[in-house]
C-alpha cells in the first residue's frame, strides 16, 4: 500500500491540525460549564480554579494552550495557500508555526508557575 | 453546494477569529500569572458590554467553525453519512452556543 504520503510534514500538519481542532471543540463545552459556575455564586469557580491548579491539570492546560496556538498559526497558513497568491514554502510555514506554538505554550507554562 | 457554503463559512469564521483568539491567548499568558480567582476574572469582565461582545461573538464564531469541522472529520474519518454527520455537528452546535452564551452571561453581565 503506498503511505508514503504518510510522513511527508504537510500531511503531518494536516492531521495536527485536525486533531487540536477536534480536541478544542470537545474541550468547549467543559470550559463553558465551568464559567456557567458563576451563576452558582463565586465559589464555585473558585473551587473548580483551585482544583486547575493541580499539576495534572495545570499540564493539560499548557497542552490545550498549545493545540489553541496550533491550530491558530497552522491556520493562518492554511489561509494564506487557499487565499492568497503567496507561494512561500509551505514545509518552512509549517514548521515555524509548530516551533512559535511551543513557544507561546512554554511562555503560557512560565506564566503559570 | 451546501459543502461549498460550509467551507467558505468556515473560513470566514477563521478569518474572523484570528484577533479574537491572538487576545484570548495573550489574555491567558497575563492572567494565569499568580493564579486565577472568580474575583479577578468577574472584576475584569462583569458589568462589560465590551467583553460581552468580544467573547459572545468568539463564542458564535468558534461554534460554527467547531461544528463544520467536526462535521467533515466526522464524515471523511468514521462515519461517511451526510445526514448523520449534519445532525451531530447541529447538535454540537446547539451544545456550543448554548453552554457559551450561558457562560458569557454569567461572567459579563
Amino acid at each position: 500500500m503506498m503511505m508514503k504520503h504518510r510522513s511527508h510534514p504537510l500531511w503531518k500538519a494536516f492531521v495536527v491540525h485536525r486533531i487540536s481542532g477536534l480536541a478544542l471543540a470537545l474541550f468547549l463545552p467543559i470550559h463553558f460549564i465551568v464559567l456557567g459556575l458563576v451563576l452558582e455564586g463565586a465559589e464555585s469557580l473558585n473551587s473548580a480554579l483551585r482544583f486547575s491548579e493541580l499539576p495534572f491539570v495545570k499540564a493539560a492546560e499548557v497542552l490545550l494552550v498549545l493545540l489553541l496556538a496550533i491550530h491558530l498559526l497552522g491556520g493562518i497558513r492554511i489561509l494564506i495557500l487557499e487565499l492568497t497568491q503567496l507561494t512561500w514554502d509551505q514545509r518552512a510555514l509549517s514548521r515555524s508555526a509548530f516551533g512559535l506554538s511551543v513557544a507561546i505554550a512554554g511562555i503560557f507554562l512560565w506564566s503559570a508557575v | 453546494m451546501i459543502d461549498a457554503r460550509l467551507y467558505l463559512l468556515q473560513r470566514l469564521t477563521a478569518i474572523a477569529m484570528l484577533p479574537l483568539i491572538a487576545t484570548h491567548l495573550i489574555l491567558m499568558i497575563f492572567a494565569i500569572n499568580g493564579g486565577l480567582t472568580a474575583e479577578e476574572i468577574l472584576g475584569r469582565t462583569q458589568g462589560s458590554i465590551g467583553w460581552a461582545l468580544f467573547y459572545g461573538s468568539f463564542v458564535l464564531f468558534a461554534a460554527v467553525h467547531g461544528a463544520i469541522g467536526f462535521r467533515t472529520i466526522l464524515y471523511e474519518w468514521f462515519i461517511p453519512n451526510s445526514l448523520v454527520c449534519s445532525i451531530a455537528s447541529i447538535a454540537l452546535l446547539i451544545t456550543l452556543i448554548g453552554l457559551g452564551l450561558r457562560a458569557v452571561y454569567a461572567v459579563t453581565l
